[in-house]
């Protein structure tokens, strides 16, 4: 520990160091302010956006991109005030194709470009070679969807990431499955780094809560038969199937299962949570299980505002990081607001130290830039559409312990509600109350067991 | 280009060598993120020309050539990089990742030098496709390439104590990263070029050509089939091997979707649009097609946008349309490529003539 | 004993479509001693086509059934006018070119049928309308569902079909007699270029067939399958013996079986090291090995410089 803090002392020095270096060749902002005549100072903040603009992604790079330019608007009408200065906000947005060289390619351009801060990029692939780049300019990098765990392990102390990482998400679903008695295992994954981290780490939690994995079985992500490898499944009998990869694979993984006769449930992550994974499976997959990271808008505070206002300006539905990225403009800009500048030195070390209400939860940073906690919610496939079913990790002891609290008061509440003329409604509240109650002591107990 | 680098034409070489040394200065005005995109057209152009030892000297058709690049690449990250914790220095490692590549070169090349030019490209196409598999798969049950996670934190190249990486002032002048790539790249490329054309004019290069025309001939004439065939797997290895541990050095991250069946028809495009066999038709190919999709990204949409007021073909899905229309094109109007070697136009016409005649008699029957 | 059996059944049914494949890659290199490198591309179009054909008919209120042979129809004549153009535009003006001319070609054709059908139908996967009820067989413990029964049935019918063509009858004289020697059977009164036409096309009308099958059994299709899957059976051809129509059909059920085998084995064979993460290379090491030690194939007939 003593060693890492020195590492991330130093490398914070280095990153001053750098970005005086930048100063002295071309002060950026304050030569373009003065071409607005204002009472106050004006200085705009530019960050960078990068995802995948076209190619196969490009739905999904559009939908970052979308909730980066609401996010900046929303900021821009706030009006802020950061040093003194009126800031506005620009977004320069950039396409990394999902292609590791374009992904160094754009970084060096935001470098370039001397932004402020960057949002992206949105597949782990071009977010590593990336984050380097951003790491030697001292530019504080937040990508909404990178989930490789090596992202942030890398020692870089601008790289942080608003979503829970494949390590949070694999041993969330590992406990899952202990929970649902499962007793065998068979494990399959795509050979993608998403579906070989997320396998393995489900692999680690299944095996530590008991559970056996009798085969390990792995495709590709171009695959259309999985009968081999099931047949093989089938004969090792596996209480369940886990998949690790994508729905283009997951959907017609299930379907054949079926028509293999084999009885094994399935269970697979947020690569295979999509509506897509329901079209091509069929009733396969009616009654098995997903998870995704974080929670689902409907459950949190801002979550329904977010998605009502997103829909709004854009015309379509959130696709799937939106949330995300709209929460990592957001915690640049809030770190920028702590720090009182705009400078990348100065509120970098301000986004440590984070700690905000998110549209897709809580966030806040562990020592290497992860979510801490990092909630997962569970879904099942239910007539067609995702129902939601829980969510599981995220909730370290503290918040659980508020949860308690809030569970009695929603118990005093109700035993005041309890008159003479609001018996039933009384009782029932004294029901929820209670189960609240118990949801949260489980809660608890599972918080103090991860410890 | 034979009397520009003769040293009888110093002029010539002194224009050449100052417009390479200016040119990373005179893009990098536009943003480092071009020096960048000029750096993997050196390293396409090193690629290419590898591979025009292979294709375009020996006429060997090579569909896996990005193996030999991947090899490098992972040689490179292996011995410099965290994952093993080690380090070696740069005059260890490029040479090791070329010998390595090189011995993938014969690896693939004995068992495939009775085969006859089709079945050879399907036989390396899956040769390709089966060393990324192993890059992607050797995770368990030893870890050697960490899988598809690939590996992070690669050195960059050093030599002595200086860094490639980062920007540093010489003679005064800051002088960024990928600068300093650059020119490291141009050395190795120069060196490349000066190899290429030393082995074209030699007995060796003679000996490919003869192969490439005729092997049956050829063998009769008295040269060792065998032995050429797989020097020129060999020699067209090495390249690549070298261009994959300066990719691996630049980029700090490797991983096997980097090495896909895309990356080695891309670099076959180059040398096939360019023109097999001739030096500066290849360097040509590499950089037309290195810069095209940057082009493609500001043309295209745009226009499509003042056209149809939406985008209906983004420009990656066109890249490919025009990559592989290309090649079909080029095969049909101008076999030889787009800049031809003097002598090989002249053949193809004379081929085109004969074929034509060919067509025609038919015709008329 | 019932897995070991269900994994022959799995790999019997693969190998019928990898066999339906092969036999366009074969009849066209008999004859003309091409790879038509594009041919797994064709398939993809033919299953690309009839999905869109079946589900607008469906949609129209037509029976599935009717609508089903309405897309099959469809997806024929679009692949049979894809494959004579093919042979018209990019192979035809390079007859006489090196041998390496006509390979490039066919890589770049199948470059820009896959981005052409990306552009037309979509990155996404597309969903194909179930065509036959879903009946699920058991036997001796092993699965199996009517259309893996219409799949095998199908291919045999199909090989049958081609090799009455190709011996009985008068084009089946000629495509022989081109195949032997172009020249001579010009020279014989043989209309060389029909005949090298003719073998595109029906060639092509069978890998629509296998299109429509593949697309049936795994009731998806997207516009990169066609690769893989033509690659497979290119392998299974020379497998059989490149040029021989009865090889073609043994080495696409063979490569099947291998593959289901070694996917299904390996791994316990080699405790772990090997698995099925390797179940993609067995084509290709099988193809390396038969081309090293047997070219013409296991029931080919010498061809001298074929190999």
């Amino acid at each position: 520990m003593q060693a890492k803090l020195s590492v991330v002392a130093l490398s914070v020095v280095a990153a001053f160091a750098l970005s005086a270096c930048g100063e002295k060749e071309a002060p950026p902002a304050p030569v373009a302010a003065p071409v607005v005549p204002a009472a106050k100072p004006e200085i705009v903040v530019k960050l960078g956006h990068v995802a995948p603009m076209t190619g196969p992604q490009a739905h999904l790079g559009k939908d970052n991109e979308s909730a980066a330019i609401l996010a900046i608007e929303e900021l821009n009408s706030q009006a802020l005030e950061i040093g003194g200065a009126k800031v506005k906000f620009e977004l320069l947005a950039e396409d990394d194709q999902a292609d590791p060289k374009q992904g160094t390619i754009v970084a060096q351009k935001l470098v370039d470009a001397k932004v402020n801060g960057v949002v992206g990029h949105l597949n782990s692939g071009t977010t590593i070679p990336a984050s380097k780049l951003y790491f030697d300019a001292g530019l504080p990098q937040v990508s909404p969807s990178a989930t490789n765990p090596k992202y942030t392990q890398q020692g870089f102390t601008t790289a942080f990431r608003v979503m829970a990482n494949d390590v949070q998400q694999g041993k969330v679903l590992g406990e899952f499955a202990a929970k649902q008695g499962v007793k065998t295992v068979a494990i399959v994954d795509d050979r993608t780094a998403y579906g070989q981290g997320l396998a393995d780490e489900f692999r680690k939690s299944a095996e530590a809560n008991g559970i056996k994995v009798v085969a390990d079985e792995y495709t590709n992500d171009k695959a259309t038969d999985f009968k081999a490898i099931l047949t093989k499944i089938k004969s090792k009998k596996a209480d369940l199937v886990f998949f690790g990869g994508m729905d283009a694979q997951g959907g017609p993984l299930a379907k054949q299962m079926k028509e293999l006769g084999l009885k094994a449930k399935f269970l697979g992550g947020d690569g295979v949570c999509t509506p897509e994974f329901m079209k091509l499976g069929g009733p396969a997959t009616e009654g098995q299980f997903c998870s995704l990271p974080g929670v689902p808008l409907e459950q949190l505070a801002k979550g329904p505002e977010f998605k009502s206002k997103f829909t709004a300006k854009f015309g379509y539905e959130i696709q799937l990081y939106a949330p995300n990225v709209y929460d990592a403009v957001m915690v640049i800009a809030d770190s920028m607001k702590r720090a009182n500048s705009v400078e990348p030195a100065k509120y970098l070390p301000e986004i440590g130290k984070t700690n905000m209400e998110g549209v897709s939860g809580k966030i806040e940073f562990d020592e290497f830039g992860d979510l801490k906690g990092g909630a997962i919610s569970i879904y099942k496939y239910q007539g067609g559409t995702l129902a939601y079913v829980e969510t599981l990790g995220g909730s370290p002891v503290a918040e659980a312990v508020a949860e308690v609290k809030d569970a009695a008061q929603a118990v005093a509440g109700a035993a005041t509600a309890v008159g003479a003329d609001a018996v039933k409604s009384g009782a029932e509240a004294v029901k929820t109350g209670a189960e609240a109650v118990k949801g949260a002591a489980d809660t608890v107990k599972a918080a103090v067991e991860k410890k | 280009m034979k009397n520009w680098l003769s040293p009888r034409s110093t002029a010539g070489i002194a224009l050449i060598t100052i417009a390479l040394v200016a040119l990373p200065f005179v893009v990098g005005m536009g943003g480092q993120a071009w020096v960048r995109i000029l750096n993997f057209a050196i390293l396409y152009v090193f690629l290419a020309l590898g591979l025009n030892i292979v294709v375009g000297f020996a006429g060997l058709l090579d569909l896996g050539y990005i193996a030999f690049y991947a090899v490098g690449a992972y040689t490179w990250a292996l011995l410099a990089s965290p994952h093993f914790g080690l380090h070696f220095p740069i005059w260890a490692i490029l040479p090791i990742g070329a010998l390595m590549a090189c011995v993938f070169g014969v690896l693939l090349g004995s068992p495939t030098l009775k085969l006859r030019g089709d079945y050879l490209a399907i036989v390396t196409l899956g040769f390709g496709e089966i060393v990324r598999i192993f890059l992607n798969n050797l995770n368990s049950p030893v870890n050697i390439t960490n899988g598809p996670q690939g590996i992070t934190l690669i050195d960059p190249v050093t030599i002595g104590s200086f860094k490639f990486a980062g920007t540093s002032q010489i003679f005064g002048f800051a002088v960024s990263g990928p600068q300093k790539y650059y020119f490291l790249l141009v050395a190795l490329a120069i060196l490349v070029i000066i190899i290429n054309l030393r082995l074209q004019h030699s007995r060796i290069g003679r000996a490919w050509q003869a192969i490439r025309e005729d092997e049956i001939a050829a063998k009769a004439v008295g040269i060792n089939t065998r032995n050429i065939k797989l020097l020129a797997f060999a020699m067209g290895a090495s390249f690549g091997g070298i261009a994959g541990g300066i990719f691996s050095a630049m980029q700090g991250f490797v991983s096997p979707e980097s090495f896909s069946l895309i990356e080695s028809i891309m670099v076959l495009a180059m040398v096939v649009l360019g023109g097999m066999g001739h030096i500066p038709g290849v360097i040509l190919g590499a950089v037309l097609l290195t810069f095209l999709p940057e082009v493609l990204r500001y043309a295209v949409v745009p226009v499509q946008m003042s056209l149809f007021g939406k985008v209906l073909v983004d420009p990656e899905s066109l890249r490919m349309l025009v990559f592989g229309l290309a090649l079909v094109l080029v095969m049909r109007f101008k076999p030889a490529g787009l800049w031809p070697a003097p002598e090989r136009s002249r053949e193809q016409t004379q081929k085109a003539c004969v074929a034509v005649t060919q067509t025609t008699a038919e015709a008329v029957k | 004993m019932d897995i070991f059996l269900q994994q022959i059944i799995n790999g019997l049914v693969q190998g019928s479509i990898y066999a339906l494949v092969a036999l366009g890659y074969t009849m066209v290199y008999g004859i003309m001693g091409l790879i038509n490198f594009a041919h797994g591309e064709v398939v993809m179009i033919g299953t690309l086509v009839s999905i869109t054909v079946t589900s607008t008919l469906a949609a129209a209120g037509v029976p599935l059934g009717l609508a089903g042979l309405g897309g099959l129809i469809a997806a024929m004549l679009v692949c049979m006018a894809l494959g004579w153009s093919l042979e018209r535009i990019a192979y035809r003006p390079l007859r006489g070119s090196p041998r390496l001319t006509p390979l490039i070609t066919a890589i770049g054709m199948s470059i820009v049928l896959q981005n052409l059908a990306m552009i037309i139908w979509g990155r996404n996967y597309l969903t194909f309308p179930p065509l036959l009820p879903k009946v699920n067989f058991e036997f001796a413990g092993a699965h199996f569902t009517l259309v893996q029964v219409a799949i095998v049935l199908l291919s045999a019918a199909m090989m049958g079909g081609l090799v009455f063509l190709v011996y009985r009858t008068k084009l089946g004289m000629a495509m022989r007699a081109t195949a032997q020697n172009p020249a001579v059977a010009s020279l014989l009164g043989v209309n060389t270029n029909r005949v090298i036409a003719a073998a595109f096309v029906v060639g092509s009308a069978l890998a629509a067939v296998a299109g429509v099958m593949v697309g049936s059994y795994y009731e998806i299709a997207h516009y990169q399958m066609g690769f893989m899957l033509g690659l497979k059976a290119f392998t299974a051809a020379v497998l059989g013996g490149i040029g021989n129509l009865a090889g073609a059909m043994a080495g696409g059920v063979l490569l099947g079986i291998i593959e289901a085998l070694g996917a299904g084995y390996i791994g316990d064979f080699t405790g772990g090291f090997l698995g099925s993460h390797y179940q993609d290379i067995f084509a290709f090491v099988v193809l390396i090995i038969v081309l090293m030690f047997k070219p013409s194939g296991l029931f080919g007939e010498k061809t001298g410089d074929r190999a």
